[in-house]
């Protein structure tokens, strides 16, 4: 073989002599160039839009939405009248829980005339009659506020007889003006509020007695009727969603992970399951929707737990996880390298203890990764709570205590943004788009944790 | 039969560990050993040689069943651990493990602390009573293993730390740890520099004294030095089996003499 040339490459038809100077590019190496800087310049281009709408995004959730963590109040000092609210002078409960939400109009009328007193505010509406038992005064005011100085009082009957500095909410036509939602124009249309409201308004917040404060209640707070946007708050659904995310993680870790350590290290290769992974990919591709009919049929029509409870919600959710997490629990299990196990079976462990003691721990960062970014998932997800009633006016009430919280009605933040959302008073629009911040903080955390997780727990090997 | 009358002398002497009769495997349809009968010696070296997918390896495997981890393979025939049908149905392939230890061609030490991957071996055969007696074996099994004064004031520290020789030598402690009574070495020197190599070979040649070593090698000096019984494998026949000295001088197998003097392989 050593006689054979090294010249056997140029034996077949004559080619053309590489000629021309290494400083100057031929025209094949110029082409070549060219589609790589064309293909370049897609790639960025690509990147760019998707930038471009991303930022798009953030600002019209931000400009939208930011106003929902403001709302308008007045500071108002409520004269609570012991001839209104306890006539018998005994300070009895019974009796004062007899006296009405509206019995407490004249409270916060009185004390809003005493202001434009004070103030020196020329308005019409300083003369305005009550009829019946409304006031035109009456349009300044949240529905709520009336009932929110009841609960002052039931909680401390020793307020009556008392002038107290209190914080009233401005209805929601009101805090719309200050925020620029409700223009001179569009009230115009407006039974709710006449032109002569926002003058004095203009003047109320002159005097600072209206001014926009932190509205820690849209956070922490209960969902409000229709009629009440400046209300509503996402703190129910909040407790909603935790209790279904507890549900979740409690079903879908282990049962996704026993499952994947099963089908990856234990169970034989056979048709059967080749079957059951096939289709637990495919689950993975199910539209969520159809895990909440499944739930609705299964869970709340043949098992007979209660409607629009967390605790139906977590199941659906679960099933909706469980492939995410399978999946990535098994790739991350595949990406452990087979030498482990072979040290492990090699000085005699069982191909349990292989499992539990070496091959485990090194997968945990890709399984708590898989984990959280699957409960984002859940946490996120609409469609399936649509179908098992955890929508609509429900997150209205605190649960109380544990058990209530996984049973009682309740909804979940991304379902009450569309219950906000689907409503017709554009306060709540705003709240649609305040709760969107809201949900994408907490999916922003949750990645971080599992990037966190991941770092922290990554072996080198 | 021998020219070497001393070896002829060791050969009487020395008990047979393990024998293997009519042993198959088959890789799904491949039939990758055929028929290999073959006696290893106690306080022996014994090497495979042979070239790259000649079997060699797999027949190691098989010794201690690690073949059993692979879902397509299939092993007949029959292969005895002093007498004990190693295949027999009541036999546990975790009790055998612990008998027949390995080490493997790649170093591949836990991604844990330099004594947990010489105590996890122990510790999962219950063989320290208490923490004193767990120290003792992982302090002996290191010294056997020739690493112990480079490890003694780190032991604490990640194994995959070391370096290459010296993380095989620590997977040598860890197959030691669990008194075995048959070492098999899958390649043990291959990633490993002559150093590494060297200091690896004297250690197996001092283990000989209470083991019986199975090596499997490419390096043909490297079976010369370290064996004294060599079995040559070729697509997946044993070709030839005997005394290192007699295999590498005079060998009778005309395939053989091909690839020690390398022409084949």
């Amino acid at each position: 073989m050593t006689d054979v040339p090294f010249t056997d490459a140029s034996s077949g038809p004559a080619r053309p002599a590489r000629t021309g100077s290494l400083l100057e590019a031929d025209a094949r190496t110029r082409r070549r160039n060219a589609a790589e800087a064309r293909f370049r310049l897609y790639g960025i281009a690509a990147v760019g839009v998707g930038l471009f709408f991303l930022a798009a995004l953030l600002y019209a959730i931000f400009s939208n939405g930011i106003g929902a963590f403001q709302q308008t109040g007045y500071t108002l000092q409520i004269e609570f009248r012991e001839d209104v609210l306890d006539k018998t002078g005994n300070r009895d409960l019974e009796d004062i829980k007899s006296v009405k939400t509206f019995a407490y109009s004249p409270l916060l009328r009185a004390a809003m005339l005493r202001e434009i007193e004070t103030h020196g505010i020329d308005t019409p509406l300083a003369d305005a009659k009550v009829t019946g038992f409304s006031s035109p005064l009456d349009k300044l005011f949240s529905d709520g506020a009336r009932s929110t100085l009841r609960d002052m009082v039931l909680a401390d009957p020793s307020l009556i007889g008392q002038t107290v500095a209190v914080r009233i909410l401005a209805s929601s036509r009101v805090d719309g003006y200050l925020k620029g939602r409700v223009s001179r124009e569009s009230i115009e249309r407006d039974k709710n509020l006449d032109a002569v409201h926002l003058d004095l308004i203009d003047k109320l917040r002159e005097a600072g007695v209206a001014t926009k404060g932190f509205n820690l209640a849209f956070i922490t707070g209960p969902d409000a009727s229709d009629a009440r946007p400046e209300q509503a708050g996402l703190g129910v659904a909040m407790l909603g969603s935790l209790y279904m995310m507890i549900v979740v993680l409690a079903l879908s870790l282990p049962i996704g992970v026993a499952a994947s350590i099963y089908l990856e290290e234990f169970a034989p290769q056979n048709r059967f399951t080749d079957i059951i992974e096939v289709n637990i990919s495919n689950l993975a591709a199910v539209p969520s929707i159809v895990f909440g009919i499944l739930g609705l049929a299964v869970f709340i029509q043949f098992v007979h737990l209660p409607q629009s409870a967390p605790l139906v919600g977590g199941l659906v959710l679960t099933l909706m996880t469980l492939p995410t997490i399978i999946i990535s629990t098994r790739a991350s299990l595949k990406a452990v390298p087979p030498s482990i196990r072979d040290a492990a079976l090699g000085v005699g462990a069982s191909k349990m203890q292989a499992v539990f003691h070496h091959v485990l721990p090194l997968a945990m960062p890709g399984i708590l990764t898989g984990t959280i970014i699957g409960l984002a998932q859940a946490l996120g997800e609409t469609a399936p709570l649509l179908l098992i009633g955890m929508v609509g006016f429900i997150a209205s009430n605190y649960p109380d205590g544990a058990i209530s919280g996984f049973l009682a009605p309740n909804s979940a933040m991304p379902a009450q943004i569309y219950e906000w959302a689907k409503r017709a008073d554009p306060a709540f629009y705003e709240r649609a788009w305040g709760g969107i911040i809201i949900l994408l903080l907490f999916l922003m955390t949750m990645n971080i944790i599992a990037i966190i997780l991941r770092r922290r727990f990554e072996r080198r090997w | 039969m021998y020219d070497n009358p001393d070896l002829a002398r060791t050969t009487v002497t020395r008990d047979i560990k393990i024998a293997a009769h009519g042993c198959q495997v088959y890789y799904g349809d491949t039939h990758a050993i055929r028929d290999v009968d073959i006696d290893i010696e106690d306080k022996t070296v014994t090497a495979f040689i042979g070239p790259s997918g000649c079997g060699k390896s797999t027949f190691l495997r098989c010794l201690n069943r690690m073949n059993d981890t692979i879902d397509i393979c299939r092993v007949e025939g029959d292969i005895r651990l002093d007498g004990e049908d190693i295949y027999d149905k009541r036999v546990d392939p975790v009790q055998l493990r612990a008998k027949v230890g390995m080490v493997f061609q790649k170093p591949n030490p836990f991604p844990k602390s330099i004594y947990d991957n010489v105590a996890y071996g122990p510790r999962i055969h219950g063989l320290a009573r208490c923490k004193a007696d767990l120290d003792e074996i992982v302090e002996s099994s290191l010294r056997r293993a020739a690493i112990w004064g480079e490890v003694k004031d780190r032991l604490d520290a990640p194994g995959t730390g070391l370096s290459g020789g010296q993380q095989q030598r620590l997977c040598i402690a860890r197959a030691v740890a669990t008194e075995p009574e048959v070492l098999l070495m899958d390649e043990p020197c291959s990633a490993l520099d002559p150093i590494a190599t060297a200091q690896v070979e004297e250690l197996i040649d001092e283990l000989r004294g209470q083991y019986s070593v199975v090596i499997v090698t490419h390096s043909m000096q490297q079976a010369a030095r370290v064996s004294q019984k060599t079995a040559f494998f070729h697509l997946g026949s044993l070709v030839e089996y005997g005394e290192t000295g007699h295999i590498f001088t005079n060998p009778t197998d005309p395939r053989t003499e091909s690839y020690i003097t390398g022409r084949i392989g």
